[in-house]
């Protein structure tokens, strides 16, 4: 709420289901940008087209991209929460701790989903009961999440996971398709149900454009919120295991800056960072083209570092172009 | 009275003294003279850096790219020195600012000319000049040998009783007193955070008020960046990675309101000092530093509810809600 400016608001003018208005819409745009990046990485690289190296690559997006259909939710309601690697940190280290006690890969799992879901209700009692500034109040609790786990954790590291807990973020489900990207595609569904299909998808859109009018309308604005923020913990806590099991040990410097990169996928997916519009597809699409260009920039020897000027440059330069070739339209 | 003893100012003031008072009774160490200089000497660059985003939390946008600016423009000037030790310390001073005040620009123009949300604008600029401090130095380090004797010395060098880093801050505050009451600029980024519409009419270009505001956040970067690389006596792509969220949370405690318009040089200064108390408490009780993220993190959380509290009882509610009707 906070960061909204009366000016810069907008009416999503994207529901509509004309043939003229999908090939304008900003999905279309990102198939385009898709298929260029993929299209530009076969190209460059001779080990770019081999399944299980494609295979590899979908890690660089699935744990991100699970925050990210939540994440996207909250940025809707016009909310924000900049806790979710915080979360990550917090919820692996109960993961590790609990090990020590000889916890099985179950207990482990719902551990991991608890806490997560627990940081989020935390969250979502900041901002709705005490009626804190989302972007504020998730400073705090990703600094409160994350120290935690360094208090707990210090400068050492849990690891010796049991071996069937590395299934979630080691295991394949079928060929070269892993646990992680099936999970993946099971919750971008089911979030694009959510979201387009239900009556609880409508009242975010409708919070997003106008808190004051959906309360007026009979909204519980609230308790749509404080649901968003639950769901964006269990959702951080279902990365949180996926994540730990894919390396086998937790730090509390485990997922650092990641909170960044997903709200960085969420904006390039479309979803409009005050709020109000914006769909599942486009984040899905953003995951891939993120994850894409991660994975062909590092076949190409490109360090990380560089790739993410890359990623702001993208995510700059998606918001301003529209906008520039708006104002050159116009005259 | 009544409202100087509620006031954020004094409440923090308060609480240093208490939290500085309790420790002192079992390490009266800690209140020695050198050792409360060495505090504030500690939180210095903070302190510079907590004014600028000030500046640009007034005007209801928020500047997370300081940190990568302050270690871009930091890297330039080690660079520099490291090549070419003959050029004059404070060029390359006047460089650090004018750098770092055209990194805060471009956030500045972005924000100005394209309304694009400022949190979106500065996420992007965080990592596009922590990049950018990668390729100018191909990933190494410049280390404290490669830098000339000058360019270290400066901010530890001791005038009447204080380094010159401290002396820095405290120019820093004092400038910002002044602008703040005084100028145009620092009455207009009150008003363009308080009411923004008002504010057009009152004749303020709101717009160029927020570039104003990027740039001078940008400048004090600069200058931080120059008093980091010094201070430490070592440059490499990672410095002070993750202190923008400090920085925040510096303005956050000393009240200054995230929705715009409200804060005070004085409170920004407190909520550093009571960081940078605490963050240099904790080894002296013998707490583990891997406290001090918790703490501070717990310390945003309370600051910010006592802010929304303490709005609401200005009815500054009603009067967003009626904005975000418009």
């Amino acid at each position: 709420m906070s960061l909204q400016d009366v000016k810069t608001r907008i009416i999503p003018d994207r529901l509509d289901s004309r043939l003229s208005g999908y090939l304008k819409s900003w999905e279309s745009l990102l198939v385009a940008v898709a298929v260029a990046v993929f299209v530009i990485n076969s190209l460059s690289s001779p080990y770019f087209l081999d399944a299980w190296n494609l295979s590899d690559a979908t890690f660089n997006f699935t744990e991100k991209g699970l925050i990210a259909l939540a994440m996207a939710l909250v940025i809707i309601s016009g909310e924000i929460d900049l806790s979710v690697a915080g979360i990550i940190a917090l919820a692996s280290t109960a993961m590790g701790y609990a090990l020590q006690f000889g916890v099985g890969t179950v207990e482990l799992v719902a551990i991991g989903l608890t806490v997560g879901a627990l940081c989020g209700l935390f969250n979502g009692v900041l901002v709705t009961v005490m009626g804190l500034p989302s972007i504020v109040a998730t400073i705090g609790t990703m600094s409160l999440f994350r120290g935690l786990s360094f208090v707990v954790l210090g400068d050492k590291a849990f690891n010796g996971y049991p071996t069937s807990f590395a299934f979630f973020g080691q295991g394949y489900v079928f060929w070269v398709i892993t646990f992680e990207l099936v999970l993946f595609a099971c919750m971008a569904i089911l979030f694009g149900i959510l979201l387009n299909k239900t009556n609880f998808g409508r009242t975010i859109y409708a919070i997003g454009n106008n808190p004051t009018a959906a309360l007026f309308s009979g909204i519980q604005v609230d308790r749509v919120k404080m649901i968003l923020f639950l769901l964006t913990g269990l959702m951080s806590g279902l990365a949180a295991v996926c994540l730990t099991s894919r390396l086998g040990s937790t730090r509390p410097s485990i997922a650092t800056g990641w909170e960044l990169e997903i709200i960085t996928m969420v904006v390039l997916g479309g979803i409009n960072i005050l709020g109000g519009s914006g769909t599942i597809v486009g984040v899905v699409l953003a995951a891939l083209i993120i994850g894409m260009v991660t994975f062909g920039f590092g076949l190409l020897n490109i360090p990380g570092i560089v790739m993410s000027i890359f990623i702001g440059l993208l995510l700059i330069s998606v918001i301003a172009l529209p906008i520039i070739y708006g104002r050159l339209r116009k005259g | 009275m009544k409202r100087f003893l509620k006031s954020r100012e004094t409440m923090l003031a308060v609480a240093i003294i208490l939290l500085t008072g309790g420790i002192a009774l079992r390490f009266p160490g800690f209140i020695a003279p050198k050792n409360i200089v060495l505090v504030f000497n500690d939180t210095s660059i903070l302190i510079i850096l907590a004014l600028g985003q000030m500046a640009v939390i007034l005007t209801r946008c928020i500047d997370l790219s300081m940190a990568s600016n302050l270690a871009l423009s930091g890297m330039v000037v080690a660079m520099i020195n490291a090549s070419f030790p003959g050029v004059p310390i404070p060029a390359l001073i006047g460089l650090a600012i004018i750098l770092g005040t055209l990194l805060g620009a471009i956030n500045g123009l972005l924000v100005w000319k394209l309304d694009i949300p400022p949190i979106v604008v500065t996420l992007g600029t965080l990592t596009i000049y922590r990049g950018l401090i990668f390729v100018i130095s191909d990933g190494a380090w410049v280390n404290s040998h490669e830098m000339s004797d000058a360019f270290k010395a400066l901010p530890r060098s001791v005038f009447a009783g204080l380094p010159i880093l401290s002396w820095v801050a405290i120019a820093t505050v004092g400038v910002a007193l002044f602008a703040i009451r005084r100028l145009p600029l620092g009455r207009s980024l009150y008003a363009v955070g308080g009411n923004p519409h008002a504010a057009v009419y009152t004749g303020i270009d709101v717009g160029k008020t927020r570039f104003m505001a990027f740039s001078i956040a940008g400048g004090l970067s600069g200058l931080a960046g120059y008093l980091w690389v010094s201070r430490y006596a070592v440059s490499y792509v990672d410095i002070a990675g993750g202190f923008e969220l400090s920085i925040i949370a510096a303005c956050v405690i000393g009240g200054v309101s995230i929705a715009g318009g409200i804060g005070s040089v004085g409170g920004a200064v407190l909520g550093a000092l009571f960081l940078g108390v605490i963050n240099n408490a904790l080894p002296v009780i013998n707490v583990s530093p891997f406290w001090q993220m918790a703490i501070s993190g717990t310390a945003i959380i309370v600051a910010v509810a006592l802010n929304v509290r303490s709005e609401r009882t200005k009815g500054r509610i009603i009067l967003k809600r009626a904005e975000a009707v418009v």
